[in-house]
């Protein structure tokens, strides 16, 4: 069981001050945590994570200052939040130069801060001096300029700020693309054309393993071969393109490309008012947009500091488990469709996974869109209709579900002999790559944010965190399917005691300033940590929106899980980590 | 490979499925024949999570019904009797809108063209609406809503989708049949205003 660390304390910040005099300084307010000198930065982290245990490098990310703030000239700033691996957040600041951003990377300490500093590169410019491959990741390379500096327009840019003038009073539609005509909404960097684009160059991924492919015997490179699986594949569950160097039928290296559903989401949530981006994060992991509604919702009432009313607690964590269930609960089903062999699981899956739906749609209005979370409450009370099935679920029908399903998978020969030992992730590798989610918690690592950090009311509930032994595909199913259980535990209980009352703490506000500062929002979403992070201006609108994906993230082991398995394996290793690509490219 | 206990148990499981379908088609006909095996009634419960075995919608030509909160696209709400819309133009929905799809533009008087408390034009681009549901939760007169139409495809593009006012307007006892709930809390908040006036 993961024991609750205590915020650090003045006495962390202390040591840190001795230890690296000058180099570590509180972060000026409203901000939190350090700000450390941008030289020394590698050497206060290896003391972090070696000495002082702070090996998990959650979330890296980026913020724009084009005019001085604070005392401080234009900059950008890094920021970093590193946890222990029970609990505990600390957040570093690195300011970087305005003009030629640099920050010296620290991928070869964390491997987690491979993708994370490259999408930092990719969407806002900075580069990380001495990181392996500073490629972009979510753009491709015909892209110009960095999207969310603050100074780069889109092509059918209208305005900072929403709502746009051009609405009310005298708003007569004119379409974007009539603004902006086709073929003139393209932009490419300075002296890059297309036409001499090639995208079998080296710029495009296969020179490293180009690399691979010729080092054991570089007289017949031809005895391995270079395979793309992707980007429509169906067991990728979208659009994800996987470039395998393969040796026979055995993997020696693979590494995920994405970006295909990119939509730059961080860059809309900066142009959206604060509750404009509420439908949005829906968008992000479209399973489960309950979740990320939650995570957002309370993100923002960090800053806004409001009391959410009880019955609107207990309704956060009725919908937020129910998300758990239903995501697990297609995560396993897809597992057994993309082994080939279990359409069934699948289907039953779906069916469960409809009357869950069915509640959503109930109260909250939509099936996977649901938009449901104010800050400060929800948007509707659940009726007593919608009690009624929640508690037909939770009590009949979905615990009935989950013994079918084991009994159709868990001692399945089959199913085993596909999974067991397949993937395996070491716990000390799991923590290194940032991994969350039920891949961590498979691996042995008890880390699970609603006992780590409680949110919401999750400090009342009687509940287990669910930890696996070997850390293979297998334990990971066995992890959801103990998750589920453990889901329908607390939702037994939260129904049980729902409580009456308002659902809203004050009047609904369409328009709210938020008060100036920074804060980062993070909950269990079944994939993963999500964390939200978000510095307002004291607008309405936020300065910054950045979203911590778990699907992201857990992705970026996925190399190292697939290393010397079988290409057959991949399809079950990518299908354990469970990802959804509207999140991952966001 | 092989095959042993434990497969057979999940064949088990598939089987018990199977015959439990053709069990609960075979209650409801013993209740009534065949009529009712898709009476509202049986409906009903086959299709509630009470339901054990397959049951399917076949859907263009049964539908479920959809809740009253299901948000659809926004529709545009007109006294019955005096044909007028309830909206003032006052602009929120086009404020709160996330992806800006509202166009509004205010009338004003012919002659003096001071604004008026009505619209002139009022759009909304359907293609790019998000059934977010903001336009209706704020409105301050409930004249937005959401309604339950989701067959609109179409086979165009340009302007198709761009809906204006005439196309947008429902009448309220439209609005009263599909919000049965939600109208009634809103005339009950409406009645006493009226009586202090």
């Amino acid at each position: 069981m993961t024991e609750v660390t205590p915020e650090p304390t003045n006495g962390l910040m202390a040591e840190l001050q001795e230890r690296f005099p000058g180099a570590a300084q509180p972060a000026p307010e409203p901000q939190e945590g350090l700000t450390i000198a941008r030289d020394r930065l590698v050497e206060v982290a290896t003391y972090l994570r070696d000495e002082l245990g702070y090996a998990y490098l959650s979330n890296i990310t980026s913020v724009d200052y084009p005019e001085g703030t604070n005392g401080l000239p234009p900059r950008f700033e890094v920021v970093y939040h590193l946890y222990q691996p029970t609990g505990g957040p600390l957040v570093l600041h690195v300011h970087a130069d305005r003009e030629d951003p640099a920050v010296p990377s620290l991928a070869p300490l964390f491997p987690s801060a491979n993708f994370q500093e490259r999408e930092a590169w990719d969407l806002m410019g900075i580069r990380f001096e001495g990181h392996p491959d500073l490629r972009r990741i979510l753009l491709w390379e015909g892209f110009d300029g960095h999207p969310l500096r603050k100074d780069w327009h889109e092509p059918y840019y209208e305005e900072d700020h929403k709502p746009f003038s051009s609405r009310f009073p005298e708003g007569r539609p004119m379409p974007a693309e009539e603004r902006t005509l086709l073929r003139r909404n393209l932009r490419y960097p300075p002296g890059w054309s297309p036409r001499d684009w090639r995208p079998m160059a080296d710029t495009w991924g296969y020179t490293p393993h180009d690399e691979v492919a010729h080092q054991k015997n570089p007289t017949h490179p031809a005895d391995r071969v270079v395979l793309n699986m992707g980007p429509h594949h169906p067991s990728t569950h979208g659009v994800l393109r996987l470039l395998v160097t393969l040796e026979g039928e055995t993997i020696q290296k693979l590494e995920p490309m994405f970006g295909f559903l990119h939509r730059c989401h961080e860059k809309i949530g900066e142009r959206n008012t604060w509750l404009a981006n509420m439908p949005y994060t829906d968008r992000l992991d479209y399973v489960c947009s309950m979740s990320n509604n939650l995570g957002y919702a309370i993100a923002v009432e960090k800053l806004l500091d409001v009391e959410v009313p009880e019955r609107a607690e207990y309704i956060r964590v009725i919908m937020a488990e129910f998300t758990r269930f239903l995501n697990h609960a297609v995560s396993i089903g897809f597992t057994g469709n993309d082994l080939g062999i279990y359409f069934t699981a699948m289907l039953y899956a779906l069916e469960e996974r409809e009357f869950i739906l069915d509640l959503f749609e109930m109260t909250a209005g939509s099936r996977m869109m649901c938009n449901y979370m104010r800050f400060g409450g929800v948007a509707h009370d659940m009726t007593d209709e919608a009690v009624e099935l929640a508690r037909e679920l939770a009590f009949e029908r979905l615990p009935r579900f989950v013994d079918k399903l084991e009994a159709f998978l868990t001692d399945n020969e089959l199913f085993r002999a596909r999974t067991v030992d397949v993937g395996v992730l070491p716990p000390e590798q799991a923590i290194a790559y940032g991994c969350t989610g039920p891949l961590l918690r498979a691996s042995g690592v008890p880390y699970d944010v609603r006992r780590a950090e409680p949110y919401s009311i999750y400090d009342q509930f009687d509940f287990d965190v669910v930890v696996g032994t070997n850390g293979d595909a297998y334990d990971r199913y066995l992890v959801r399917v103990g998750e589920m259980r453990q889901s329908l535990r607390i939702l037994q209980q939260a129904l049980n005691r729902l409580p009456g009352g308002p659902v809203m703490a004050g009047k609904k506000k369409a328009t709210l300033k938020v008060p100036a500062g920074e804060a980062y929002g993070r909950i269990e979403a079944p994939k993963g940590e999500m964390g939200f992070y978000i510095i307002s201006d004291g607008g309405p609108n936020p300065y910054r929106y950045h979203i911590r994906a778990p699907s992201f993230i857990n992705l970026g082991v996925m190399g190292e899980l697939c290393r010397g398995h079988l290409i057959a394996d991949v399809v079950i290793i990518l299908a354990s980590i469970d990802i959804t690509l509207g999140e991952v490219d966001r | 490979m092989y095959a042993s206990l434990y497969v057979l148990k999940a064949f088990g499981v598939t089987l018990r499925r199977f015959v439990e379908s053709y069990v609960d088609d075979l209650k409801w006909f013993l209740k009534g024949g065949f009529g009712k095996r898709y009476t509202p009634d049986a409906l009903a419960v086959r299709q509630s999570p009470k339901g054990r075995g397959i049951f399917t919608v076949q859907y263009p030509a049964e539908r479920l019904p959809l809740p009253e909160r299901f948000r659809g696209f926004p529709f545009l709400v007109y006294d019955d009797e005096t044909g007028k819309p309830l909206c003032t133009a006052c602009g929120t929905c086009a404020r709160v809108c996330p992806p800006q799809c509202i166009w509004i533009v205010r009338a004003s008087h012919p002659e003096t063209g001071k604004p008026l408390r009505e619209p002139a034009e009022f759009h909304i681009d359907i293609s790019i609406c998000m059934n977010c549901g903001f336009c209706a939760e704020f409105c301050p007169f409930d004249a937005i809503k959401m309604g339950q139409e989701i067959e609109i495809a179409t086979f165009e593009r340009d302007g198709t989708l761009l809906w204006n006012q005439e196309k947008l307007l429902r009448p309220l006892s439209y609005h009263a049949q599909i919000h049965p709930t939600d109208y009634a809390q809103e005339q009950a908040k409406r009645k006493p205003k009226k009586k202090k006036a």
